[in-house]
């Protein structure tokens, strides 16, 4: 066990060396110097005074801000004696996995590549450029021959991997019982339990106002929904990120949510942050990726063709395409069990100088990448804006719901999760659907893998997506995937078949999250 | 058969008896569902949906055509006043000129001489008849784009855009001051300012269609669909002269960017109010949402208001009205135009349940209870079946609540995102909204 104290030490270390050397950094030596000029500043006191000139100005709290950041995202360290490769992913087994999964991905993808003769990457012609440089705006409008790409893998080959998951050094001996796990996820990971989501998700208890619910046409907003605009407009005064991570878990109000999210995600659209999008544009516009033909089909199968984000097309291509480029993402693979897959200059196979990273941010999208996309555009209709809001959501939370580990955001705790909590609370219902081959986990799959974008309406899927950054974890995913499949539980009580148990679940976009989510955790009886 | 066949008739005599010159399935599943029955037009009807021909028959002077207290029809005799484009400007040019002279403050006017509350049609001229007046306006800005819409047809047939004199040199030659319902109507055009910077969602241009139903123009009862919808353009908007020809580009019309290459099927281009609403309070804020939101209330009101005077109010009519909204950058909405008969094709499964459930709360009101209209009813619908209509103007209302009205408790469903909360039932208008 490491003693809180080094714990400590190590994490302020790690903190410190991030930060050196950023952006933040160099703003704050600037201002320092800046207030030398200042009278207040006297040479006697000189550290304090620079110190208290920094924290009226705001600085000190960008400061806090930057630290609370890398706080959420990196998990804190373990031993001292560690390999790196605990900070990724702790359990060995669970790594094999993930390696080999994307060894498939990567076959799968090179394949298709060999089969349509087409490079990994090519520089564009000249002409090319200038028309795709035009087209910026409108690559919507673009109908390439799209038919021979086909998405290199959809969330239900990842859930089949999952199913075969196992834990080499667990043996269950025991025959299987009523008291055994009877879902698809057959690993030993500890998930919570009602009790324990109760008290972690304490603000979404009944006597607590909740924006999904306590703002409806019927109550009055003088009970709640006023004095919570009014507390958010602070929070956005004082631009603290902490406190805008504890007031967004009961819900933000529409007018104020894209500047919550910017705070707490620690984005500020700063003019540099605005040149390293123009940069990845360049990028796109003089090469052209495989992986782009893979976007614009994604776009096409799923954001094109539904009701809330077809609008949106346009933007999403100039944020996913952009995305692919940007080597800042790989930064995030120190802390996630995946890998980014090397690729080898033509003719150089396995010689390291000539390796890259391909896609040049390591992330081959799959069917329905998009969707993490789309409802940001609801919030932020400046490019560079959205395209930093996406990347900091992925690099936070999107990546875990397709690779495979043993954290409890992961997409494999997720499903044990949904699994436990429909298995010990609706057990006749679970037994039913299982019985019927109608696994839940089936059906809610998709729904967790995607964080329900596509699923829900819009304003309901923002409310939920609020409460994944107030409480920094995916866990309210699975929550919801019960509390959905707890709503409907006397409908798919009277189902026969998968056919049946799917179209009962077909169409969520009617559904009210906070209702259910409390429902099922604070007004269930357990 | 004598008792059962006497009982029997007598059961069918309870039941409206209906006509329509439009087969479309969402009328005639909304008809059967309550148990009506079908006859021809020659026999005794009491609930007749009609086409606009047919309403300039019954009403002409000529057929003299008399309807009883039973009877019903879904259009007002002289609806033109407000769906003819050239009308529609003249009513409006009327009402404020009226409102200017008995000294409203609704007519106050800004330093450059625009009216400040009534600004919201774009400057519109008929053709050939104020050729000349709008070549003096066209001078003033000789780089502007003007849309051409011929005053008879709908669905964008004929609509043409011009910046340039030459390309309507042909109005210029008649120069006589033809009157409004003149026999050459079908040539006769109006000419508008071109909205050229229309607020962009996602880089395209859309329009919104609203549906408003008025029961009585004397004293106006009007409700609006809460379930209005935007009409996205699928090509990407851009202002460009060489563009102006393509009009997938310009129009909305769902009629015309039905064939283009980009329709979708699923959602044929449609986004819900609720998802502008969602959209603007997100990006624009909620104040400058709920602005707008009201605007296009009061404009709605407003235009039938200026046509309440010389409208034939009759008691045997009621009318649903699709209402043609752009707006602009600024968030102004404009009105664009008024349509007597909305389209009541589906595009896709969504617009069939829209329209299905638009014509069942339509006839909820207009026709109390399903039952054998009385044209002399007091055409004050009770709260419950208003369905997903919200009263837009009461003016019985309005004249008797005064001061009370603000105590008024919210009514109306949230309409998933919220829906007008802060405007919604019969709250009349002229104080609240200046």
């Amino acid at each position: 066990m490491l003693d809180p104290d080094s714990g400590l030490s190590l994490t302020i270390a790690r903190i410190v060396q991030r930060l050196k050397g950023s952006s933040l950094h160099s703003q704050l030596e600037r201002q320092a110097r800046v207030s030398l000029h200042k009278p207040e500043i006297k040479l006697e006191s000189l550290k304090e005074d620079i110190k208290d000139f920094l924290k009226t100005s705001g600085w000190e709290k960008k400061l806090q801000n930057a630290v609370y950041s890398e706080l959420n995202v990196f998990p804190s360290p373990c031993h001292p004696a560690a390999p790196p490769e605990h900070m990724k992913e702790p359990l060995a087994y669970m790594r094999k996995a993930q390696g080999s999964w994307e060894k498939r991905i990567l076959k799968s993808l090179n394949s298709m590549c060999t089969e349509l003769s087409i490079p990994l990457a090519q520089k564009r012609p000249v002409n090319e450029q200038k028309e795709l440089l035009n087209k910026w705006n409108e690559m919507g409008t673009d109908e390439p021959d799209l038919s021979l790409f086909r998405p290199v893998y959809a969330p239900k080959d990842f859930l089949e991997v999952l199913m075969n998951l196992r834990n080499p050094n667990y043996e269950n001996g025991e025959q299987p019982s009523f008291r055994s796990h009877l879902g698809l996820i057959q690993v030993p990971l500890k998930v919570k339990d009602i009790p324990e989501l109760k008290e972690d998700f304490s603000e979404l208890g009944l006597n607590i106002g909740q924006l999904g619910i306590d703002d409806s046409a019927q109550v009055p907003p003088e009970f709640f929904e006023n004095e919570h605009v009014r507390v958010g407009q602070k929070v956005l005064a004082e631009q603290d990120s902490a406190a805008a991570q504890q007031y967004v878990r009961q819900g933000c109000p529409t007018a104020l949510r894209a500047d919550l999210w910017a705070l707490i995600l620690n984005i500020s659209n700063q003019p540099e942050d605005i040149l390293y999008y123009e940069q990845l544009k360049s990028n796109v516009i003089q090469h052209d990726l495989l992986v782009d033909s893979l976007i614009y089909k994604d776009v096409k199968l799923t954001a094109s063709n539904d009701d809330y984000y077809f609008v949106f097309e346009d933007y999403l291509y100039q944020v996913l395409l952009c995305f692919s480029r940007d080597t800042s993402v790989l930064e995030h693979f120190t802390y996630s069990s995946a890998t980014p897959p090397k690729s080898y200059i033509r003719g150089k196979l396995g010689m390291e100088e000539y390796a890259v990273f391909y896609p040049p941010n390591g992330v081959i999208p799959f069917h329905g990448f998009s969707m993490y996309v789309a409802p940001l555009c609801f919030l932020y209709h400046e490019p560079s804006k959205l395209y930093q809001i996406f990347r900091e959501m992925y690099v936070r939370f999107f990546f875990r719901l397709h690779s495979i580990s043993s954290h409890p955001s992961g997409i494999v705790s997720l499903c044990l999760l949904f699994e436990t909590l429909l298995q010990t609370h609706l057990p006749q219902l679970f037994y039913h659907l299982r019985e019927i081959g109608a696994q839940p986990l089936r059906i809610s799959f998709k729904w967790m893998v995607r964080a329900f974008s596509g699923y829900l309406a819009t304003d309901q899927l923002l409310l939920l997506w609020d409460r994944i950054l107030g409480y920094n974890s995916l866990e309210i995913l699975a929550v919801l995937a019960a509390a959905v499949f707890a709503f409907r539980a006397v409908n798919l009580m009277e189902v026969t078949s998968l056919a049946a148990a799917e179209a009962v679940l077909a169409d969520l976009s009617t559904l009210k999250v906070m209702p259910l989510l409390q429902i099922f955790l604070f007004a269930t009886v357990t | 058969m004598g008792a059962a066949g006497g009982d029997g008739w007598a059961i069918m005599a309870g039941k409206v008896k209906w006509v329509t010159d439009i087969e479309k399935s969402v009328l005639i599943n909304n008809f059967e569902k309550r148990g009506w029955i079908q006859v021809a037009e020659n026999e005794d009807w009491n609930f007749y949906w009609m086409s606009v021909q047919t309403i300039r028959n019954v009403f002409s002077v000529e057929t003299g055509y008399r309807l009883s207290d039973d009877q019903i029809v879904n259009h007002f005799p002289n609806h033109y006043e407000l769906t003819r484009k050239d009308l529609m400007v003249k009513n409006i040019k009327r009402y404020r000129k009226e409102l200017e002279k008995e000294g409203s403050p609704l007519a106050e006017k800004d330093e450059n001489g625009k009216y400040i509350y009534l600004d919201f049609v774009p400057v519109t001229f008929m053709l050939p008849a104020d050729y000349n007046l709008f070549v003096e306006e066209f001078r003033k800005n000789p780089s502007s784009t003007w849309i051409m819409k011929p005053c008879g047809k709908a669905q964008g047939k004929g609509i043409f855009l011009i910046n340039k004199l030459s390309q309507i040199k042909k109005w210029s030659r008649d120069s006589k001051t033809s009157s409004f319902v003149s026999q050459s109507s079908k040539e006769a055009y109006v000419i508008s300012l071109y909205i050229n910077n229309p607020l962009l969602i996602g880089g395209k241009k859309f329009d919104l269609r609203l549906y408003v139903l008025v029961s009585t123009y004397r004293p106006l009862r009007c409700y609006m669909y809460k379930l209005g919808f935007c009409r996205f353009c699928t090509v990407k908007y851009t202002p460009s002269t060489s563009e102006l020809d393509n009009m997938f580009v310009h129009l909305t019309n769902v009629a015309i960017q039905k064939h283009g290459d980009d329709y979708n099927h699923i959602h044929g281009g449609k986004w819900t109010v609720s998802n502008l609403r969602l959209y603007l309070e997100s990006t624009r804020g909620k104040e400058v949402t709920n602005k707008l939101f009201d605007e296009i209330h009061w404009i709605i009101v407003q235009s039938l208001k200026a046509v309440a005077p010389v409208m034939n109010n009759d008691k045997h009519c009621f009318e649903c009205y699709g209402y043609d909204i752009i707006i602009d950058d600024k968030l102004k909405p404009w009105l664009i135009e008024v349509n007597a008969s909305p389209s009541l094709t589906s595009s896709t499964a969504n617009d069939r349940i829209l329209k299905y459930n638009l014509i069942n709360d339509t006839l909820n009101i207009a026709v109390p209870n399903g039952e054998i209209p009385d044209c002399k009813w007091n055409k004050s619908p009770p709260k419950e079946v208003l369905g997903n209509y919200e009263v837009l103007y009461d003016e019985e209302m309005a004249q008797s609540d005064g001061p009370d009205r603000d105590l008024r408790s919210r009514s109306g469903q949230s309409t998933g995102v919220k829906g007008n909360r802060a405007r919604d039932s019969g709250k009349p208008v002229l104080t609240t909204w200046k």
